[in-house]
Order: C-alpha cells, then sequence, then structure tokens
C-alpha cells in the first residue's frame, strides 16, 4: 500500500522554479539558518521508515533517482507510487537478513532550518541505538499507531528519552486513517501520553495526529482533521527551540589540548588551552579557576583562526590564553570562577550497558569524561529499571541494554554538572580497559555519599616506595634514568616493546616500565603514561619544556625531580 | 603558482556569521584536536577534493596559531588530472604543510589500468591496496578521511571514530556506540581508526562553506571551454582517456568535474557555473528540481560514472 502520484507530475513546474531561483537570496537565507538535532523511536511497523520518508519528500530533500529508486509503476496506467518507506529505510534490509542493525544519520534542511534525523530501530533489544540517537538529540519523535495506542515499548522509548535529558518529545499518533480520523480515539492516547511524560519528568510534549503514508500533518495540513489546529510535524520542529540555546550553567571549558607554536611564530609565549566550550559564555578579562589545581587567574584572550574574540559560548570551540602561566594540561577544566563544576571522586550516576560482558563491580573500568579518562570502578549497583514496566528492581549487575543506577569511583576526582543541567559536563563512557570497548554511557545525578573501598590495590600504594608508572623516554635519557631510578632503590623494567598491553601489565604489578623511544627528542625529557590512575593516550611530559625551545637535552636528575612532584617517587625527606 | 588555485569568486558580501555552519565547524574542530592528543601517529587522507581542502581547513582552525601537528597522505593513483596535482603542490607549499605521496608504483609498474583490469580492481589495487600499504609502512594509527553520512545509505551509519581491526579491515558488528561527542579513540597494537570530522556536513555545508571561507579548490570544478569527448549523455575528459574516439566526437564543451577521480573514469557535466554561488545554484536548483532525467548523480565516488564508463572500454 502506497501513495500514487501521477507519473507525469515529475515534468511540471520545474521551468518557472528555475527562472526564479537567486543565488544571493538562498545564500543569505541559508545563513540565518540553524541546526535541529532529532531522534526517533517507534515499534516495528509504526511506520517510521514511512514518516522519515514523507518528512523528506515533501519537503523537497529528496533526489530524483533515489524517487526513482522506490517508485513502482502500476500496470500500463500513468500512475506512480512512491514506496516511502523505501526511500531512507537502509535498516530494513539489514533487519531482514538479521546481521547489525544500528543508528542511521540522516540530514534534511528547510528554509528555517537544518535537520540531522538520528533514526534509531524501535525493537526490543536495541536500548543502545535509541540511547545513542537520543544522547545527541533535541527532540525526539516517538511514532505510535493509533489503532493500538500506547504499548510497553512506548514506555521505554520514553523512559529512555527523559533519561538522555530530551526536554522536547512530539508524539506522532499515526496512522490516523486506520481509526476514521477519529478526535476521540486522538483524544484519549494525547492523554496517556502526556501523563507517561509528566511521570517521567518535565518534557515539553506536543501530540500530533497524522498519516504518514498519506502525508496528513506531516508537511501538509490535513485535511481529513479539521478538529486538529495545531502545528504540523515540520511546523514544530521548525519553531522548537535548539539545545544549545538552552545551555543554561556557568563557563566550563574541558581542555583538549595545549597549543604552544614555538619559536617561529610572532606569539612565541602563546600557551592557548584549546576546547569545546561545554557550557556558558566567557569574556576576555574574565575570572576563571583551573582545575584540579584551584588556582584562579584572568582570561588575557581568546583565540582562534579566523582572529581574536571578545567573547565566546557554547559550543564554539576556541583556545584561551591566561593572564598567569599555570601548569594546565589535558583534561584539566577552565571554568568560571564564580560557579565551578562540582568535583568527586565517588558518582551517583545512570548507566546504560551496552557490552555484552556484564558489569562487575570487582573489575577496574576506564572512565572518560570530557576531555580526560581515568580509572573506575562501580561501587555499588543501586537498582536496575525494568524498562517495560519502569519498576526498579534490586540487582548487582548490568547486562548489555540493561539500565541501572549505580555509584562510581574515580581514581582522580572528576570535575562535573549533574547530566540534566548540561551534557557535556554531566556525561562519560566507561571502557573496557581488556578490549577497548565501549562498555557503558553514564548520565551523572550527583556526587555519591557510598564509601569508597580504599586502596585500589596495595601496590598503587607506593608499595615498593614508588607507585607504578610507565615512562617514555629517548634511548640516552632512558640509560641514564634507569641508573638514577635504581640508584632510587626503584623496581624499574626496561622495554624497547610498544605494546600498551605490555606496558600496562608491568605497571599493574607495581614496577616502573621505563620505555625506550630512539626517536624521542632528547630536550623533550621524559613523559608519563600513568595506566591505572587512568591518563589518556597522550603520556603526560614529564618537564614542561618542549620541543622548540632548543634548552639542553633533560637530564635524569630532573625528570627524577619530576616524578617527586607528581607523586611517584616519595618526596626526599630532609634527613 | 598561485595560477593553478581558484579563488571562488563571491557575489554576495560573505556573512561573518552562519549558525549552522559554525557548529559543525565547531564539532569538526574538536575531533581534531581528540585525535591529535589521543593518538601517536595520526595522518590525514588528503584527496586534492572539495572535501579535503575543508577538511585542510578545519585542521589549520583546530591547531591555530600552531601549525597542524600531522602529515598529509595524498594517493596518487597515476592517473590523476593534472590540475589536480599541480594545485595539490602549489597549494600544500604554500600552506607549509607536510605532504606525503603514495604510489603503488608495483602495480602501475605492472601496467595497472582501468581498461586492463576494470575500475573494480583498478581502484582496488591503486587506492584501497595502496592507502593500507601507506598506513601500514608509516606506522599511522589514525587517519582522517573526508567522507560524509549524506553521501549514500550505506554512509549513514558509519561513525565518527570508525574503528579498523589489525589488517585494516572495517567489521560492521564491532564499531563502538558513540554517544555525545566522547569517542572513545583506545586501540590496541596494529590496530587503527579512520576518523571523519566531516560526518554531519552535507554536500551543500561543504560548498556553502567553502564559500563563505573563500577557500581554495581545483579549477575542473569550475565550469569553462574544456575538450571533451561526447558520446551520447556522456562527457569524457580527453586528458589521459582510454577511449577512443569516433571522428566528430571531440569538442570544446562548457563543463566542469562534479567529483575529482581519476581521468580515466571521471565524467564531466556540461555546466555554466563558473563560481562557487554559481554551483551551489545549480546543486539546488537540480535537487528540487522534478524532472526526472536531469538528475545529478549523487554519488561522490563517481561510481555511476565509472558504471556508465564500463561500456565504452
Ligand atoms: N494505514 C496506514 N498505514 C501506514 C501509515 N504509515 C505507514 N503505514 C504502513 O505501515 C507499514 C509499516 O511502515 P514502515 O514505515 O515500514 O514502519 P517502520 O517499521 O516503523 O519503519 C507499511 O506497510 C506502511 O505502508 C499510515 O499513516 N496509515
Amino acid at each position: 500500500m502506497a501513495t500514487l502520484i501521477p507519473a507525469s507530475s515529475e515534468n511540471s513546474q520545474n521551468g518557472q522554479q528555475d527562472a526564479a531561483f537567486s543565488i544571493e537570496e538562498f545564500l543569505w537565507s541559508e545563513q540565518e539558518k540553524d541546526l535541529l538535532r532529532l531522534s526517533t523511536a517507534g515499534s516495528v511497523d509504526d511506520g517510521k521508515s514511512t514518516l522519515i520518508g514523507r518528512l523528506l519528500y515533501d519537503s523537497r530533500n529528496v533526489y530524483e533517482d533515489h524517487v526513482r529508486a522506490v517508485t513502482r509503476t502500476t500496470g500500463g496506467s500513468a500512475q506512480a507510487s512512491i514506496d516511502f518507506a523505501q526511500l531512507t529505510d537502509g535498516l530494513r534490509a539489514e533487519r531482514e537478513q538479521g546481521i547489525t542493525i544500528d543508528v542511521a544519520y540522516r540530514y534534511f534542511s528547510t528554509e528555517r532550518r537544518k535537520f540531522i534525523i538520528a533514526d534509531t530501530p524501535g525493537h526490543e533489544q536495541y536500548t543502545r541505538n535509541m540511547a545513542t540517537g537520543a544522547s545527541t538529540a533535541d527532540v525526539a519523535i516517538i511514532l505510535l499507531d493509533a489503532s493500538k495506542g500506547i504499548l510497553t515499548q512506548s514506555r521505554r522509548h520514553v523512559y529512555i528519552t527523559s533519561l538522555l535529558g530530551i526536554r522536547h518529545l512530539v508524539a506522532a499518533i499515526n496512522k490516523m486513517d486506520l481509526v476514521d480520523f477519529s478526535p476521540e480515539v486522538f483524544a484519549r492516547i494525547e492523554e496517556q501520553f502526556t501523563a507517561l511524560v509528566a511521570q517521567l519528568g518535565d518534557a515539553n510534549v506536543k501530540v500530533i495526529p497524522m498519516s504518514a503514508l498519506a502525508g496528513d500533518n506531516v508537511v501538509e495540513r490535513s485535511t481529513r482533521m479539521p478538529w486538529y489546529s495545531g502545528p504540523t510535524l515540520l511546523e514544530h520542529l521548525e519553531s522548537v527551540p535548539a539545545r544549545h540555546q538552552l545551555d543554561g550553567t556557568s563557563f566550563r571549558l574541558p581542555v583538549q589540548r595545549v597549543i604552544r607554536p614555538g619559536q617561529d611564530f610572532a606569539q612565541q609565549n602563546f600557551r592557548g588551552f584549546a576546547g569545546q566550550i561545554a557550557a556558558g559564555t566567557v569574556h576576555v578579562g574574565d575570572r576563571v579557576v583551573a582545575l584540579p589545581s584551584g588556582r584562579q587567574t584572568l582570561v588575557a584572550s581568546i583565540s582562534t583562526f579566523d582572529g581574536d574574540l571578545e567573547q565566546a559560548s557554547s559550543p564554539q570551540s576556541i583556545a584561551i590564553t591566561l593572564e598567569d602561566e599555570f601548569d594546565i594540561s589535558r583534561g584539566d577544566f577552565l571554568a568560571s570562577a564564580d560557579d565551578p563544576p562540582q568535583s568527586s571522586n565517588a558518582l551517583e550516576a545512570s548507566l546504560v550497558w551496552f557490552d555484552g560482558k556484564p558489569l562487575d563491580s570487582r573489575r577496574n573500568y576506564l572512565l572518560k569524561h570530557a576531555a580526560q579518562t581515568v580509572g573506575a570502578r562501580v561501587l555499588a549497583v543501586h537498582h536496575r529499571v525494568n524498562v517495560q514496566t519502569l519498576a526498579e528492581e534490586q540487582a548487582d549487575r548490568l547486562a548489555m541494554n540493561e539500565i541501572g543506577r549505580v555509584a562510581i569511583e574515580t581514581l582522580r576526582p572528576v570535575f562535573f554538572d549533574p547530566y540534566l543541567k548540561n551534557r557535556t559536563t554531566g556525561s562519560f563512557i566507561l571502557i573496557d580497559a581488556d578490549t577497548n570497548a565501549t562498555a557503558a554511557a553514564g548520565m551523572i545525578r550527583g556526587a555519591s555519599a557510598v564509601e569508597r573501598r580504599g586502596a585500589w590495590s596495595e601496590l598503587e600504594e607506593t608499595a615498593f616506595g614508588h607507585k607504578p608508572a610507565v615512562l617514555l623516554a629517548g634511548t640516552a635519557l632512558a640509560s641514564s634514568l634507569e641508573e638514577a631510578l635504581l640508584g632510587e632503590g626503584c623496581a624499574v623494567v626496561r622495554t624497547r616493546s610498544r605494546d600498551p598491553k605490555l606496558w600496562r601489565a608491568l605497571e599493574s604489578v607495581g614496577v616502573i616500565a621505563l620505555v625506550e623511544m630512539p626517536e624521542e627528542e632528547p630536550a623533550a625529557g621524559a613523559r608519563l603514561a600513568h595506566f591505572s590512575a587512568g591518563t589518556d593516550r597522550e603520556p603526560e611530559l614529564l618537564l614542561s619544556r618542549s620541543f622548540e625551545d632548543a634548552e639542553p637535552a633533560a637530564s635524569a636528575a630532573e625528570v627524577l625531580e619530576a616524578l617527586r612532584r607528581k607523586g611517584v617517587l616519595a618526596e626526599k625527606g630532609n634527613g | 603558482m598561485a595560477s593553478t588555485i581558484a579563488i571562488p569568486e563571491s557575489t554576495t558580501q560573505a556573512p561573518q556569521r552562519l549558525s549552522h555552519l559554525r557548529l559543525l565547524e565547531a564539532e569538526s574542530i574538536h575531533i581534531f584536536r581528540e585525535v591529535a592528543a589521543e593518538f601517536q601517529r595520526p595522518v590525514m587522507l588528503y584527496s586534492i577534493g572539495k572535501d579535503s581542502s575543508v577538511m585542510l581547513r578545519l585542521a589549520q582552525k583546530a591547531f591555530y596559531p600552531g601549525p597542524i601537528p600531522f602529515p598529509l597522505l595524498h594517493v596518487d593513483t597515476g592517473y590523476k588530472f593534472k590540475e589536480m596535482l599541480a594545485f595539490r603542490d602549489s597549494y600544500t607549499r604554500e600552506l607549509g604543510v607536510d605532504l606525503r605521496v603514495w604510489r603503488n608504483e608495483e602495480a602501475l609498474a605492472a601496467g595497472a589500468n582501468p581498461v586492463k583490469l576494470g575500475t573494480q580492481r583498478c581502484c582496488g589495487l591503486l587506492k584501497t591496496t595502496a592507502l593500507l600499504d601507506a598506513l601500514k609502512a608509516h606506522g599511522f594509527d589514525a587517519a582522517f578521511g573526508g567522507a560524509r553520512r549524506d553521501e549514500e545509505k550505506s554512509r549513514a551509519k558509519e561513525r565518527i571514530f570508525s574503528f579498523r581491526d589489525r589488517a585494516g579491515q572495517w567489521d560492521p558488528k564491532n564499531q563502538r556506540p558513540e554517544l555525545w561527542n566522547i569517542y572513545n579513540g583506545r586501540i590496541g597494537p596494529s590496530e587503527s581508526i579512520r576518523v571523519f570530522p566531516l560526518s554531519n556536513w552535507t554536500e551543500l555545508d561543504v560548498w556553502h562553506y567553502i564559500h563563505l571561507e573563500q577557500i581554495p579548490i581545483v579549477p575542473l570544478y569550475l565550469a569553462k571551454e574544456r575538450r571533451m569527448l561526447v558520446r551520447g549523455d556522456s562527457l569524457i575528459p580527453v586528458e589521459q582517456s582510454f577511449v577512443k574516439s569516433l571522428p566528430g566526437e571531440e569538442q570544446w564543451v562548457r563543463s566542469r568535474l562534479r567529483s575529482l577521480g581519476c581521468s580515466p573514469c571521471t565524467g564531466a557535466i556540461r555546466s555554466d557555473a563558473d563560481t562557487v554561488p554559481k554551483i551551489i545554484a545549480e546543486l539546488v536548483t537540480f535537487r528540487s528540481s522534478e524532472r526526472a532525467n536531469r538528475v545529478i548523480d549523487h554519488d561522490q565516488d563517481g561510481s555511476m560514472e565509472i558504471k556508465k564508463r564500463e561500456g565504452y572500454f
């Protein structure tokens, strides 16, 4: 069953259009557009593919060759029918063949806006995909079949959108033609749906009766439901505020990278802290705090390729220079001094578990939050949420596609805002340190009161008079460093292996692994990769001297000094 | 050498800000910085085309005022248009970026060409094999590519960080879920990722950005009178063509290329679009046109052209 359109209509209209088209006007109107991200959810056969196909087709975002590919001419008649579902349903074939079912992203635009749709399959086991699609969405469209009403699955869909913090929900009550466009049926579903959403949070809801197949209230207003006076789906999507317009918290910048151009440049002393602003606005002259050091200073400049800015806001990618020279590296935060993010080693969070291997509270994971990755373990599973009934059930682990509330402990403090206040500073992923799989996604609720478990392992607590560490150094420095560390009584293992698994293994037994890297610049000093303490893959430079400074090669003594500052070696006593 | 670089002419005042493009730009810069921070040896695959030009500009922005902290890799099949290579050399020199070029010399010496091998095997050897060899030889662990999700249905599901196993293969079952803007860049030895910073850009976004930012592009994109072999609907650039022309088939045609591939396998289109805004106009009117016959082939790799072309060999 598909809509009929006259095949001959393909030839009409367009000469006119070409003549009237003005590129100047077009480019001008393009620049006014903003970007809205959508996610979709629905049970199989509710009509999601048909709806998306309609949305793209009726808003003239489909290429002709695509349309022709899914158009059937029936008999010898001049009538051709478009299978709207086929227009976008890249997932269908896969579903039938039983292979990966995944989030697919589609793009369309209208005169007002650009849209990105994260199209997620609605089947039972795909909580993971829905969460993925919802994580970046401003608006979620939830499909309901008017002839079926609200199903258990609809509850799950609403629950996941509320968990992922989507502020705007649209319930598309589809297939109204099957219930004779009945206002009573619509009113009943609308009431139930609104109540369900209210039960789970305070998202804004718009409920729209439609027939995706015939195009009623998708882009064009329905003539068959005169009793409905609200907007069509597209009208509504064109007017919903985008998320970035709503970011209310104070300034936060997770530092991704320190930019130091070096000698060739006019800005010889330039040290730019580069990142994408996660929240708020920053101005030149603002007082900011650097975390974890807690030291405060003023913003000296906001630098971009297109020139310095007086102010910048989320989600711009910029680089900031500061009035004072602080030791700031990747993973640190710059934030409003008046209203900094919270800081804690123990977090309360909702987790969506993805991995085939269930959550195991005895294992260590890596937690990636903004630009930092830290070691983490789960202290307690408070409950698991039954996504069918939304009941909280007792559990001590989470399996694939399960959702629960947990307390998590991290090796270093995490600087966060509650997820519902800010998605970027409130979200994290857990990575399985053995397989590198993304094991779970987490939404931070707040700091946790659950008691920490104490030492991560005996080894971590300087069992050999030092903490385990992985040091990367050039050949010459590695030699002198090995001597110096042995002289300090450290357990040192020197290797040329580039395999991080080996490094991690050495570290986990408590020794200092010294990795010889022949190509390492002598001036660069040694770099410290502290795995169990969960650093990123970019090892931390131990001496703040860089290649460009062209100072003499770093000495072993300097590196030992730095290791003491970092707490890898114990501070020298005074006696 | 500046003459090989076409500075797009704008017919409108280029506005300072453009919200959705600035959002995409900020997202792409964030991706570049994550990769540069988390990987030991990243590289940018540079194809000389418009998407590469945009990637290059975004990389400049990401690390400004510092230099781009990774090299560019061009996999040269040996059949690129002369104008492309001239553009590549002059533009990368002007920007001072570290360009590496890799060719599958062995296959070329053995006479690999699309007529002899068929386009699929030819591409396999000169593009795919060459790329994998280059990545391996240099030990690159992350490679930026300019692919966009809007290019075709199968790309729509591609991750921004696309995981590759030790053999450089893509396993659709083994891709990591990607939430928010948090990317899991952890890999084991000899594993790598492809990174697609332009994932969320559409073709129109790319052209619009080129226009706004005045980004240089290869002049082949812009219409002018060119020597073409005209056969049926197809325009075949005469340069390095393997097609024998029949009398009268070679003509001057006002035309341009929509995508830049290898000269024997890339078709041109008749066009008057000699500025970027005119290209955008062409794109937009074709798109909203309901005339079935004047559809632009939406395939960036030019595989449609290739398919069409195979009949001529
Ligand atoms: N009667 C009716 N059928 C519809 C409507 N929308 C979709 N369908 C049909 O419902 C079936 C499932 O649609 P599809 O878009 O594939 O659903 P999906 O599984 O949610 O993507 C198809 O046979 C569609 O033609 C509608 O508004 N009315």
